[in-house]
């Protein structure tokens, strides 16, 4: 069980949560989350937001029954956390552009920490949030709000572009970094799936991304995948 | 340490079941994975993930829904087939000791036939070179999410019995056929395993159901109904076992909506010799281990030395 250190709404049905505990984690990696009892039945897949010394923190928005009830959390009530799962973004050198739609910002200020030096693009629909944060750790950081934030990226600048956001925006990337390249070389798109998850480990098989080698699991072997890898359907 | 004055051993068809909590088909993986989080070792039994001959993609589309207190799938069977299970989870099944059971589904008769044959064959070889890795099959004719095979065959009991007969003809290994609930006369159905040769019958698999999605005006699934399993079926679950257990003089395996120590011994009074849990998994990550422990504690309470002097009470 951990417990709470706050709970802060940052924006409209957007809170940053933060939870102290024994919790690490590394990049694009994710935790199951509840703070109820039997009901609603599954855990909640967050990803990891940050990770310091005291604890763990998550970016969530608020869509419906579970997400709700994360949001009435007060300082010192008590969560249950498992994890962390899933593959996580690889460690990677060289020109980095990360690039985060709406809530898909989350996992990407941890990536930001651990790659500085890395070009940030966060686009939003309606309102921006937690942009700030980011400026220090980004070498550009560039926000749009109500447009599409990919056709602010050049795709051709970089040798590793990681994506999270919803899933027009990641059919999308995959598309654009199909198109990419100059002399020869094209840049590694890596996307982290939002699939729905009931085990969140590897067994249930809920969670299956069909990838062009077969299917694999969201949970365990994602959620992130190389972008050329993943088949989307409509 | 857990407290040894209590005995909650079970046995079917000379399996030995330390307890009677043992992991249901598709919500455990082949057991790896929670194997990583406790030792599974102390589970009564793991059944695997639901096999066919074939590797099977599963269902595109959203595959999980939940419901008040239950929990909508439409998996579709997704699995990598007998022959790569054998090859590639076996040796981790080896080293476990625990009740390990084969799911084995299928598409068409001659399907679950050579599936069987296989099973068999691997554990002859296995037996010879003095190693065990299977130590039962259960013979899955109830899944409603694929449209060959599956419930086809777990509806009516003519059907039935062909894909039962076969099978049995098919291994000697021990034989537990898991029936739907979506059967027509299920009391029948388990007559029909016991007249077969089956050791014993499982139930209940996923109940029928289906979810609309009213502003696009179309089912959540792309098969149109899914799987229902979680508390809200235990009701039911409980009725059907206590049904069956009437009925037939083999072992009735029991599951469904089981969260507790005390929904444990409701199946157990109603006659179950052990249950399954599936769903509660992904309430509660270290299930096996919570109700292996809560089970023990409650029997302390309650004064029951052994199971057997509850078994099918009611
Ligand atoms: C690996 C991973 C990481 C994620 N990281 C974040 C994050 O950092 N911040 C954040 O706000 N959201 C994140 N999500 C999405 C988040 O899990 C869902 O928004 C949340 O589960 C919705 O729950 P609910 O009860 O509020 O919604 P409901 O609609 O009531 O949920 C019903 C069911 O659908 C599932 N579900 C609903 N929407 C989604 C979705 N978009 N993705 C996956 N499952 C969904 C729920 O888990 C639940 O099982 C992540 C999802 C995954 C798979
Ligand atoms: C996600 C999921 C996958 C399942 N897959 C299988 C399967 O492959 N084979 C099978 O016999 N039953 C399968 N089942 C049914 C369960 O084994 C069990 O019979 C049912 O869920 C009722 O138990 P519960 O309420 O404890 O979950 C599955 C159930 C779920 C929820
Ligand atoms: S959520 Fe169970 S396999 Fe991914």
């Amino acid at each position: 069980m951990a417990t709470v250190i706050s709970n802060e709404r940052l924006a409209n049905g957007v809170y940053h949560l933060r939870v102290e505990g024994d919790y690490g984690g590394t990049m694009g990696q994710f935790y199951m989350l509840r703070a109820w009892g039997a009901y609603p039945l599954l855990s909640r897949p967050l990803s990891i937001h940050q990770v310091n010394d005291d604890g763990v923190e998550f970016l969530y928005h608020v869509v419906g029954e579970g997400t709700e009830i994360f949001a009435e959390l007060t300082p010192g009530d008590p969560v249950q956390l498992e994890g962390p799962f899933g593959n996580g973004f690889p460690e990677v050198e060289g020109r980095i552009a990360l690039i985060g739609g709406g809530i898909g910002i989350a996992p990407l200020y941890y990536c930001a920490r651990q790659l500085p030096g890395s070009d940030v693009y966060l686009g939003f629909s309606r309102e921006a949030f937690r942009t700030e944060a980011f400026r220090p750790l980004a070498a550009e950081l560039t926000v749009d709000v109500g447009g599409l934030i990919l056709d602010s990226v050049d795709f051709n600048r970089y040798d590793h572009i990681f994506v999270c956001g919803p899933q027009p925006m990641l059919q999308a990337a995959q598309m654009k970094g199909a198109a990419a390249g100059v002399d020869g070389r094209r840049p590694n798109v890596y996307l982290s799936l939002e699939n729905r998850m009931a085990c969140g480990i590897g067994a249930c098989l809920v969670c299956s991304v069909s990838c062009v080698d077969g299917q694999r699991k969201a949970c365990s072997d994602g959620p992130v995948f190389l972008a050329e890898e993943v088949v989307f359907h409509a | 340490m857990l407290n040894t004055l209590v005995n909650t051993t079970a046995t079917i068809a000379g399996v030995h079941f330390k307890n009677p909590v043992v992991m249901a088909s598709g919500t455990f993986g082949f057991g790896k994975e929670y194997g990583k989080l406790y030792d599974v070792s102390m589970l009564g039994g793991i059944s695997g993930k639901g096999l066919t001959l074939q590797a099977k993609a599963g269902n595109p589309g959203i595959r999980v829904y939940e419901t008040p207190s239950g929990l909508l799938n439409s998996v579709g069977l997704e699995n990598p087939g007998v022959e790569a299970f054998l090859d590639k989870e076996l040796p981790y099944w080896e080293t476990l000791d625990t009740a390990r059971i084969v799911n084995l589904g299928g598409n068409t008769l001659p399907d679950y036939v050579l599936g069987a044959e296989l099973i068999q064959r691997d554990a002859d070889q296995r037996a010879q070179a003095g190693r065990q890795a299977v130590d039962m099959i259960e013979l899955n004719i109830s899944c409603p999410n694929v449209k060959e095979g599956g419930i086809a065959f777990g509806v009516k009991t003519p059907a039935a019995r062909e894909v039962v007969r076969a099978v049995r003809a098919a291994t000697r290994l021990p034989l537990a056929v898991k029936l739907s609930p979506n059967a027509e006369d299920i009391a029948e159905m388990a007559e029909m395993c016991e007249a077969e040769g089956a050791d014993a019958v499982s139930l209940i698999n996923t109940i029928s159901g289906m979810k609309i999605d009213v502003r696009r005006r179309r089912s959540v699934f792309n098969n149109l109904y899914a799987g229902l399993s979680g508390p809200a079926i235990k009701p039911v679950a409980l009725r059907m076992v206590h049904q069956v257990a009437h009925r037939v003089s083999i072992p009735v395996i029991g599951m469904g909506g089981i969260t507790s120590a005390t929904d444990i011994i409701e199946f157990i009074m109603a006659g179950a010799t052990v249950v399954q849990v599936g769903t509660y998994n992904f309430m509660n990550m270290r299930a096996g281990s919570t109700l292996v422990e809560e089970l023990h504690q409650f029997m302390l309470e309650e004064n029951i030395s052994s199971l057997d002097e509850i078994r099918g009470i009611v």
